[in-house]
């Protein structure tokens, strides 16, 4: 009996339909597994992420202003970063000189970083990129420290941005 | 076989440690293909691969490797522990399922011991575990394994009566509660008991797998409730011994059913005389569709809520237990 009284189905009948769905998946993953296998043999087989997944964080080095943006945004403070000025010499001389900041230390700490995305989302600069790649575990919790250098070549793995809309 | 080693196993000793023998290798390895089984299944009833790493082809070695890993681990009892009721819970599940081979019979010979009163010493042996699982949840000095614990003490009651009342219809038939008495009177027959008993069929496998707590009946051990209710302080091999008891158990309490209703070691159409070889492989597959059945229930079917559980089983299994055993009464006189 339904809950509202007025279908009246066999009395199990729901069982019996739940049996027949988990019976046939399982015969149909045995023998046609191409077709109805939701998972793959991971390490041998590897399925192609999606070009917008969050896979890692890959940083620009040249286009990093060292805001500090993205460090003080984070929820969980994985992001370290140093800086210092350099004097650039005027172009001409008796022009002004310029000064600009210099990259000395970028780190995330993978180990922490909860994949949020919000440093990308406010990074001015675009230094910050999601690159789909996730295959970069370790057998060090140290090692999930990503200097860089490490995260300025994660930056040859982000996909081209889709085109703008007109 | 040469002369001195019939005499060998003639020799009550030799024998009694040879039958201890392949009991004691037959539960792990038992325990193992199960194990196995409900993991590769219960990946294709859910559209994934299941284990294929370990030992190379389909992951065959994977149970291994989990044996191997649970004996590596710590052996960790909580500092508030009762120390000794705890180190002899696992021991006292395992043996309740150790004991119920004894009377279990694969073939017109090959049974460890044929009791007269074989029925009931295995519906008697089968609730031993549940002490040694009350034992696990006391002793733990946790609240989650207490509860674990009462829950299963209330389940395992509630499910024995209409399991031992299931039975009673097939022993009025066979006239005898003896197992190994029980399949030759299915033999004489000519039929398999289910054929009549289907209903104490039916009560017999919805108890027993309330009596194994497997889902639908796994309120003791509710993983979103209770963390792993009277296992939770459990780790290293006494986890082992409580987990391979709930396969082997399988095992045996499949085997049980299968003997009690399916025919046991005797197949309609399969001649007398080729039983003391076929025997084993007729049970043992029979015993693996039981089994198949109950992994198969467990990947369908949501868990009960405690007062539906024990609704089903005083309000609906009781009763019709009875019924059954009255009907079943009344055809034998008057047939």
């Amino acid at each position: 009996m339904t809950a509202n009284g007025s279908r009246r189905s066999l009395p199990g009948g729901g069982m019996l339909k739940g049996l027949g769905v988990t019976l046939s998946t399982m015969f149909k993953t045995i023998f046609r597994p191409k077709k109805y296998l939701a998972t793959v043999n991971y390490p041998k087989v590897k399925e192609t992420p999606v070009p917008r997944a969050r896979g890692v964080i890959a940083l620009d080095q040249e286009a990093c202003t060292v805001c500090m943006l993205c460090a003080r945004s984070c929820p969980d403070w994985c992001i370290y970063i140093e800086g210092h000025k350099e004097e650039i010499p005027p172009a001409e001389p008796g022009g002004r000189i310029k000064v600009r900041s210099k990259l000395d230390r970028f780190d995330i700490d993978y180990a922490l970083c909860m994949y949020c995305g919000i440093c990308v989302e406010v990074c001015p600069f675009d230094a910050l990129f999601w690159s789909p790649e996730y295959e970069y575990s370790e057998s060090k919790m140290g090692n999930m420290l990503h200097d860089m250098d490490r995260l300025q070549d994660w930056l040859l793995t982000v996909p081209e941005p889709p085109a703008l809309e007109k | 076989m040469p002369g001195w080693v019939t005499d060998l196993f003639s020799n009550f000793w030799v024998s009694l440690g040879g039958k201890l023998l392949l009991v004691a290798l037959m539960i792990p390895l038992v325990g193992m293909i199960i194990g196995f089984a409900e993991m590769k299944l219960s990946a294709k009833m859910q559209s994934r691969v299941g284990p294929y790493f370990a030992g190379g082809r389909w992951g065959w070695a994977q149970l291994i490797a989990d044996g191997v890993k649970f004996f590596q681990k710590e052996d960790l009892i909580p500092a508030d522990a009762d120390r000794p009721v705890f180190k002899t819970a696992p021991i006292l599940v395992l043996v309740g399922t150790v004991a119920l081979f004894v009377v279990i019979p694969f073939g017109p010979n090959l049974i460890f011991r044929d009791l007269d009163v074989g029925v009931f010493y295995a519906l008697a042996i089968s609730s031993l575990s549940t002490i040694g699982i009350l034992m696990a949840g006391w002793s733990s000095a946790n609240k989650y394994s207490l509860m674990g614990g009462l829950r299963a003490a209330g389940q395992l009651i509630a499910y024995e009566l209409p399991l031992v009342l299931a039975v009673v219809g097939s022993v009025i038939l066979a006239g005898t509660m003896s197992l190994q008495g029980i399949v030759e009177a299915q033999i004489e027959a000519g039929y398999p008991f289910v054929v009549i008993q289907f209903v104490g069929f039916g009560i017999f496998m919805i108890a027993a797998l309330a009596e194994l707590s497997r889902i639908p009946f796994d309120m003791p051990i509710a993983e979103s409730e209770l963390v792993m209710g009277y296992l939770t302080e459990y780790s290293g091999f006494r986890f082992l011994f409580f987990f391979l008891a709930e396969f082997a158990n399988m095992f045996t309490l499949s085997a049980i059913a299968a003997t009690l209703f399916l025919g046991g070691y005797w197949l309609p159409g399969v001649p007398e005389d080729v039983l003391e070889f076929a025997g084993p492989i007729i049970l043992i597959t029979k015993v693996f569709l039981l089994v198949f059945a109950m992994i198969w229930f467990r990947w369908t079917f949501p868990r009960f809520r405690e007062d539906q559980l024990q609704r089903i089983a005083w309000v609906w299994l009781v009763p019709l237990a009875l019924l059954n055993i009255v009907v079943t009464a009344l055809l034998k006189v008057i047939l």
